[in-house]
């Protein structure tokens, strides 16, 4: 039998709250970062929720995740606490990848997210060797990994590709379509409009739909992933979806229009899954008790990031190799 | 009791040794199943392990790199071949940016138990793009550990011994290598990496070298001995962890050094066990540090200028020989 998503106010309810646990990271990291507390690069994942938490809402925990450096909404997602991202963020030793990490390398062992990559389709490889992992020992898990549109012209997507599509790996690859690969449209990075269409030259399944309602993500999501650990078949999604900030915050997004991106803030999932539970009934008293539990988690995280210590100098051979520094 | 084994089958045995004691370990690379290998190290494993554990791949090695790495992340231990180091260079950003730091960016979380190997460096008249030196841009990045043997035993135990390791261990290996006998000890036979051996003892004058260059270099100190040179000759095994311990007693002993390695003179192994000589043992010092490498440009085809440009006994000892002038002088 299929899996169906939950469709009672409760699993929407819960589908919200993270969403909302999301953009509300998100927005205090980007002040977190006008205050100077984070550095290097910082790529939010406004606007794109739904992709995360819809995905992920269809996985097992024992699954695994794959992801480029805006990762905070899929490691949120998967499980990872806010505090040891908000940490990280800040380049604390109690972060998720000790401080070493940052921003766009999010990893967290326990909960099965395998990390957040900066080279733009260098991790699609891997999660292929994730999945093939997966296969070779038989251990029925799936492994799901995320990408941009502006990674589908690079190598690595298509070898990776190619590779789960050869040996039939238990994989969804997903490209998060949010029209732009930094600050060029698709139209002038892409000769296609659909990313998804690269699935027929590999001859695997696709998909392709949009981010505004959750619910629907998780159930198009449950079918690609079913496909994989029952028949062990990759599938290419693309979900269409949209950032509300820029590439990174040094992006002022002059190349889009202010009317383009209310247009898509019209569609916004949060929104949407917000009103959907007020008309299954859910009394407004309980969605702002559920507002305010999601503002104390954050609040928590940003006063545990603010006063956990730095990490220390040691921590650098022994994390650089498994035993001996080797020199 | 030990066995006289070709270098290949002495890599040969240390797979099959390591897949038969160890289920996560598995082979994969282009040719490496059905083909036997394309320099037949592989030769009859797919016959013993099967497809699974024997993996052919299309010519896609930033993929199957990746596949890899994602592989040994989560718990198997690949052992990657590549058709020849140079082709590793389209794998570059899997083994640079993914395998040597996904300990560090993730802060201890994972590990990468994932060996590369293949033959490296010149081969005969295979031109400019097939004649790489590899080792030098992999043992400069951390997290990468960069093993390059001479010798059959040296190849088996130190095989074995990198599949075991929880890093991402690299194994230079050499076309004109494969076909080398050796001796090889009889029951398990491990050699630690990041020793050095010393493979012929000398007095007036030390000489580094590392897998095909080790054999130049012999031959080299069998001709200084004739003109009353003494040469002790240092096979590295290994580039990364590197025995600077081993280079520095020699060097105390003998206050002279010639290092001895294919590719090119720019920076490298070469300049980093200079700079670590010079710092170490400055005092023992009688003379430079002089380098014996390929010429500073792309390998032509041409055999004679492909000797030209490659290191050569002849080049080492008048190499050598220029040095004793100079401390004559």
């Amino acid at each position: 039998m299929q899996p169906r998503p939950k469709e009672d106010v409760d699993h929407l309810a819960q589908l919200y709250r993270e969403m909302l646990l999301i953009r509300r990271v998100e927005e205090e990291s980007a002040r977190g970062y006008a205050e100077g507390k984070i550095g290097g690069f910082l790529h939010l994942y406004i606007g794109q929720e739904a992709v995360a938490v819809g995905a992920i809402a269809a996985m097992k925990p024992e699954d695994y995740v794959v992801t480029t450096y805006r990762d905070h909404g899929i490691a949120l997602a998967k499980g990872m606490p806010p505090r040891a991202l908000m940490a990280e963020l800040f380049g604390k030793a109690t972060g998720c990848s000790k401080g070493l990490g940052g921003s766009m390398h999010m990893f967290d062992k326990e909960h099965n997210m395998l990390g957040g990559y900066g080279i733009v389709g260098g991790h699609i490889p891997l999660a292929a060797g994730v999945a093939f992992a997966s296969k070779y020992r038989g251990d029925g898990r799936v492994t799901t990994c995320f990408f941009g549109d502006g990674a589908v012209s690079i190598g690595g997507f298509h070898e990776g590709v190619s590779l789960a599509a050869l040996w039939k790996l238990p994989i969804v690859f997903v490209c998060e379509n949010n029209e732009y690969s930094m600050g060029t449209p698709l139209s002038r990075s892409l000769s296609l409009e659909d990313t998804s269409q690269k699935a027929l030259a590999y001859g695997i399944e696709r998909d392709r739909f949009f981010a505004d309602d959750v619910l629907e993500v998780e159930r198009r999501f449950a079918e690609a992933i079913k496909r994989a650990r029952e028949e062990s078949k990759p599938t290419l999604i693309e979900v269409r979806t949209y950032r509300y900030r820029g590439h990174s915050m040094s992006d002022p997004a002059k190349y889009r229009t202010p009317a383009e991106l209310e247009e898509h803030k019209k569609r916004d999932s949060l929104g949407r899954a917000r009103a959907g539970l007020l008309e299954q009934g859910m009394a407004e008293a309980r969605v702002d008790a559920l507002e305010k539990s999601v503002e104390a988690e954050v609040a928590d995280a940003i006063k545990f990031a603010n006063e956990s210590p730095e990490p220390t100098i040691d921590l650098l051979e022994s994390t650089t190799y498994n035993g001996p520094f080797a020199y | 009791m030990a066995r006289s084994v070709r270098f290949r089958e002495a890599l040969r045995e240390a797979m099959t040794e390591e897949m038969e004691r160890d289920e996560r370990v598995f082979l994969m690379g282009e040719e490496v199943g059905y083909y036997n290998g394309a320099y037949k190290v592989s030769e009859g494993m797919l016959d013993k392990f099967g497809p699974k554990r024997v993996v052919d791949t299309p010519i896609a090695e930033a993929g199957f790199t990746g596949i890899g790495v994602g592989a040994a992340m989560v718990g198997l231990r690949p052992i990657i071949e590549f058709m020849t180091w140079n082709f590793s260079a389209v794998a570059f950003d899997q083994i640079l940016n993914n395998a040597a730091k996904l300990r560090q960016m993730s802060g201890g979380q994972f590990d990468c138990p994932i060996v590369l190997r293949g033959p490296n460096a010149s081969a005969r008249q295979v031109g400019s793009q097939h004649s790489h030196a590899m080792e030098h841009m992999y043992a400069t990045i951390p997290g990468l550990k960069v093993i390059a043997p001479a010798f059959p035993a040296d190849a088996k135990g130190l095989l074995k011994t990198a599949i075991r390791d929880d890093n991402p261990v690299l194994v230079m290996e050499s076309e004109t290598l494969y076909g080398v006998k050796g001796d090889v000890p009889d029951g398990e036979h491990l050699v630690d990496l990041g020793k050095a051996q010393i493979v012929r003892p000398g007095k007036d004058i030390t000489l580094v070298a590392y897998s095909r260059m080790t054999h130049v270099a012999l031959e080299a100190a069998q001709a200084l001995e004739k003109d009353g040179i003494s040469a002790e000759v240092v096979d590295l095994r290994s580039l990364r962890p590197l025995d600077e311990n081993t280079i520095v007693a020699s060097v105390e002993k003998t206050h002279r050094l010639v290092i001895v390695h294919e590719g090119w003179p720019y920076g490298g192994v070469g300049a980093e066990i200079t700079d670590r000589v010079q710092r170490l043992a400055f005092d023992a010092l009688d003379g430079p540090i002089l380098r014996v490498t390929t010429l500073d440009v792309p390998m032509p085809y041409n055999a004679k200028l492909e000797q030209a440009c490659m290191p050569q006994a002849d080049r080492i000892v008048s190499t050598v020989k220029r040095l004793f002038a100079r401390g004559r002088a």
